[in-house]
């Protein structure tokens, strides 16, 4: 990993004094900006064409020949495939409403990170080969030609954009550079060009079920610890179930929460609120992965990774999916599965069994996001809670792009925290919900040698979070999104030290109460909870309990 | 470079127009032939844009939403930013094509030190609706010459434009309003460093088009008077199909209508497109329904995967050990 | 083509909108008005000739009556003196309309065709003669 500049030196740059001519400069490889390019094995495993051996530093990146051929009749393909990217090529009028929304610019000031300069690299290209004007008159009008130089510029900055939606939200045309990314991404991968940090997972995927190649005996036995942590803390012994068939519901997860912290929390989290609704459901390690890192290669690859799900559920009989937290995941669920690889019409409507909630907005692909399927049931007073047990921290949330962007998903998740904290406090209006920033890692930019990116990608996001921090104490970023989970804890420390990630459900098992278990006295990082101020009353645990009361006989038992 | 050659481009048009009639007396050309050119242009090459944008797939579902999804009943969504039926999905639409609501969330990111800030800026909002709307009236002042009689809500429109009754001919509002926001929207390219860098020519050029077209408008109204009855007749001349040059119109006339001609050409070939383009946009004109309906691609084919069988063929004696059940026995 | 029922049908209307005006006047295509000099007294003039030549006139009338208004409310400024050396009186009711009596032949037709509201008759009421 890159040695990390210092915070003043990394912030040293003005959002104001644009360079007047970045069309024109040379792109410039800088260290801890980039990512390492894809191995050959990676791309031939998935059967991705024309993998090579080169660095993005190289000079010759030994483009597969009539390269310029591939890529623009890779443009023209795209465009007949595309009314995004067709009309996106056309109707940007330069307004510059989008330039300084993207967290890339704000935390880099390179002018290229303007979302609108970003979709000038590809229209630049557009114009000089399809359409009459750019043909004529050149540069007069914007076009240049295709040179591999060009081809090093979309590397450099079609993976220094999160494919966050954000920038699309400002735009009078909705122009959403995320599809221009994924866009300019398929034309790379034409090329063999991709990140060695998004082919190998994608590999991994493909050939073992989940990102990271963690195989089925793995993936058990680090479950056995977590549920080994899970009876030390409240004293049950719980089986979670694998590749069972007939189960209820498939249960998929982003494969982070499997085996990393703080993932691994929320996955416990979710494991004490199945036992305590003893739900019939099981997990699968064959689609052991609810993420996809496919999507940022081409459609094709996501599509092929994300087939998994719905064969999975097919094979083992099950009713419905319920999906994890995870980001881009439920972008994929909400805009892209059914059509992918629907319909579902072996699945039933998901109906929760214990609500008898009928989730009419997943009829079609019959796949419910947990914090829905959370929420409906705290809505319903299916579970009990004691956010006392969460009263040590103070917490914010942070709306991940993809379910906020792509989806809509903003309430369910606050509505939960808010039952389960006490202390919950948002950041400002402009960096949450629609508007939210992006951790600065997403789109498959998580490595490690491109940390400096991550971190000035992420600044904007920090800073927001210091803002809360400074003001309310917050010492949580609660979020439902893996690769938060994977990329915040690396932020947090640089930016904003001391500030604890947590996904969702963490909380929500923190604050759950299980019929039988004892009392708490860890929280399920197996960190010692507050000695409660007082047993300040006899029956349930006592939402009252927490706040205010004096400390008059701590210990001795109700 | 950017702004010099646009802005000779705009001024070689109307010299041409100028000497076409001053100098060539070239009526005809200027009066009949260049109008029905450019509305042919106009109309061709926005329906041929439309088709061709048309004719490229809508394969995915991808809204940008900007609310609370349609999810449990007691959740309140937002019907309008995250539609979930054609019904939001028009709402959204209009609040985006008569109010500009994307562009009303505007916002300046502002750096000090080691800290971001985001202040308020709707001024580009404003100046892009005032020259809108202002435009949308111009425009429809103008059919008082393609239309005999002159119907009564085109007539109430113009008295409302010069409610103010300044001068004679009375100020339009309008005529106020749209070079105001032209130079306004001039102005913010020039001035803002960021704005400046993402400009090109093209940019440019419309604006200053406009300009022209606007000022020969303004000089014509108030200050080098031409024959308006004369106008009427050539222009309904033009639209009954029976074309005719009426003598003694000013100079003045034919360097606006040629700018015009220039415009309305130029239109379909050019950015301001986005005119026809913000409704097509797959961002903004979908439902954010695609987990309740199935939508479809229509250039969806089967793709090699990785199947269970050949996963359970590769794991399987791990997978025993560790109790995990197989299919194939 | 996705949604293809809808982009024609914008396209349609597209085009019905700004082919309106040659659609409107397929029905009637009214001519252009000719002013009517056709009046007593400018009949009996054996010299036709008005405050300025007609071509100035039907060009610049309305700035003129604005300045003669002007001059006459503001400047008690009455007498107008024309390019051939003739002194006429800055007066709408007494000067133009003395001879061109038929404002619906003379002045409105040509307002009516152009779609122009003057609010001349605001104060100037012709009712009478």
């Amino acid at each position: 990993m890159a040695k990390l500049l210092k915070q003043d030196e990394l912030l040293d740059f003005s959002l104001d004094a644009t360079s007047a001519d970045w069309r024109h400069a040379p792109v410039e490889f800088k260290e801890g900006m980039y990512c390492h390019g894809a191995k050959p094995k990676n791309l031939e495993v998935v059967g991705l064409p024309n993998g090579h051996d080169w660095s993005p530093t190289d000079d010759d990146w030994h483009l597969p020949e009539g390269w310029k051929d591939i890529v623009l009749n890779g443009m023209e393909d795209l465009m007949k495939k595309y009314r995004s990217f067709k009309l996106y090529m056309d109707v940007c009028v330069r307004c510059g409403a989008c330039a300084d929304k993207c967290h890339f610019y704000q935390g880099t000031g390179d002018p290229r990170n303007m979302p609108v300069a970003r979709a000038e690299l590809l229209r630049s290209v557009y114009r000089r080969y399809f359409t009459t004007s750019g043909k004529m008159f050149g540069e007069l009008v914007g076009a240049r030609d295709l040179t591999e130089d060009v081809i090093k510029e979309w590397y450099y900055y079609f993976f220094q954009c999160t494919e966050c939606r954000r920038c699309s939200v400002f735009c009078p045309y909705g122009i959403d550079q995320a599809e221009i990314t994924i866009m300019g991404r398929e034309l790379l991968n034409l090329l063999g060009l991709n990140t060695e940090w998004i082919a190998g997972p994608v590999a991994n995927c493909y050939m073992k079920g989940n990102h990271v190649g963690l195989e089925p005996q793995t993936i058990m036995s680090n479950i056995e610890f977590l549920m080994d942590d899970l009876e030390d803390i409240t004293g049950k012994r719980i089986t979670p179930s694998f590749n069972r068939k007939g189960a209820e519901i498939l249960f998929v997860v982003p494969s982070g929460d499997l085996y990393a912290e703080p993932g691994t929390f929320t996955f416990m989290g979710y494991m004490l609120l199945f036992e305590q609704l003893g739900l019939d459901y099981t997990l699968s390690t064959y689609a052991s992965e609810g993420g996809n890192f496919g999507f940022f290669t081409t459609n094709d690859m996501a599509k092929r990774l994300n087939a998994k799900m719905y064969a999975e559920a097919k094979r083992l009989g099950v009713k419905w999916i319920l999906g994890g937290e995870c980001g881009h995941m439920w972008r994929l669920v909400n805009q892209y599965m059914d059509t992918w690889n629907g319909p579902a019409d072996f699945l039933e409507v998901p109906v929760s069994p214990i609500t008898g909630t009928r989730f009419e907005n997943a009829a079609s692909t019959k796949m419910v996001h947990i914090t829905e399927f959370t929420a409906d049931l705290l809505y319903h007073d299916k579970i009990k809670v004691d956010p006392s047990r969460n009263d040590h921290l103070v917490v914010t949330y942070h709306d991940s792009c993809n379910t906020s962007r792509a989806m809509g998903l903003l309430e369910e998740p606050r509505y939960i925290i808010n039952k389960v904290c006490n202390h919950f406090h948002e950041m400002p209006e402009e960096t949450i919900r629609e508007k939210t920033l992006c951790c600065g890692s997403g789109s498959g930019l998580n490595a490690g040698e491109n940390m400096e990116l991550r971190m000035r990608g992420g600044f904007p996001r920090a800073n927001a979070v210091r803002h809360v921090r400074d003001k309310y104490g917050v010492n949580v970023l609660a979020n439902i999104c893996a690769l938060d989970r994977a990329s915040f804890p690396a932020l947090m420390d640089y930016w904003v030290p001391g500030t604890k990630v947590m996904g969702v459900h963490e909380l929500v098992g923190n604050a759950l109460v299980l019929d039988g278990e004892k009392e708490r006295t860890l929280d399920l990082r197996l960190e010692e909870l507050p000695k409660k101020p007082a047993p300040a009353s006899t029956g349930d645990a006592g939402v009252e309990a927490a706040a205010g009361a004096d400390a008059e006989g701590v210990g001795s038992d109700a | 470079m950017k702004i010099a050659v646009p802005l000779a481009l705009t001024l070689a048009l109307a010299g041409i127009a100028w000497a076409g009639i001053q100098l060539l007396g070239l009526y005809g050309l200027f009066g009949i032939v260049v109008p029905y050119v450019a509305l042919a242009s106009f109309v061709v090459g926005f329906v041929y844009r439309l088709v061709k944008w048309g004719r490229s797939a809508v394969p995915f579902r991808i809204p940008t939403t900007c609310g609370q999804q349609k999810s449990l009943p007691w959740v309140k969504q937002n019907k309008i930013e995250n539609p979930a039926s054609t019904a939001g999905v028009v709402g959204r639409m209009l609040m985006e094509v008569l109010f500009f609501r994307s562009l009303f969330r505007n916002t300046k990111t502002e750096k000090h030190g080691a800290n971001l800030g985001v202040g308020s800026a709707k001024w580009l909002w404003f100046g892009a609706l005032v020259f809108h709307w202002s435009m949308l009236v111009v425009v429809l002042r103008h059919l008082r010459f393609f239309l005999e009689p002159v119907p009564a809500p085109l007539a109430a429109l113009e008295g409302f434009d010069s409610l103010l009754q300044v001068g004679l001919p009375v100020l339009y509002i309008t005529d106020l309003t749209i070079v105001c926001a032209l130079t306004f929207l001039f102005v913010r390219r020039v001035v803002l460093p960021r704005v400046r860098s993402l400009s090109l020519p093209n940019d440019f050029f419309p604006l200053f088009l406009l300009l022209g077209v606007v000022a020969a408008g303004v000089a014509m109204r108030y200050f080098v008077r031409v024959d308006v009855e004369a106008v009427k007749e050539m222009a309904m001349g033009l639209v009954t199909l029976h074309p005719v040059v009426v003598d003694g119109v000013g100079t003045i006339f034919y360097v606006h209508l040629f700018l015009a001609c220039a415009l309305v050409a130029y239109f379909p070939w050019s950015k301001l497109m986005h005119a026809g383009g913000v409704v097509l946009s797959p961002t903004r004109n979908m439902a954010n329904n695609s987990r309740s309906v199935r939508h479809v691609n229509p250039w969806s084919r089967d793709l090699p995967v990785h199947t269970y069988a050949e996963y359970e063929e590769e794991f399987k004696d791990k997978m025993v050990k560790v109790g995990l059940p197989l299919d194939a026995e | 083509m996705h949604k293809g029922g809808r982009i024609i049908a914008f396209a349609a209307v597209f085009c019905l909108v700004v082919l309106s005006p040659f659609i409107v006047n397929l029905a009637n295509a009214a001519p252009a008005p000719e002013a009517s000099l056709d009046t007593p007294t400018i009949n009996a003039l054996s010299q036709k000739e008005c405050v300025a030549d007609a071509a100035y006139m039907r060009d610049n009338h309305m700035q003129m009556l604005d300045e003669w208004r002007n001059d006459v409310v503001r400047a008690g400024s009455r007498e107008y003196e024309s390019a051939s050396g003739q002194v006429y009186e800055k007066s709408l009711d007494g000067t133009c309309l003395e001879c061109h009596s038929n404002r619906e032949e003379f002045c409105d037709s040509c307002h009516d065709y152009a779609g122009v509201q003057p609010y001349c008759w605001e104060c100037h009421d012709t009712a009478e003669s």
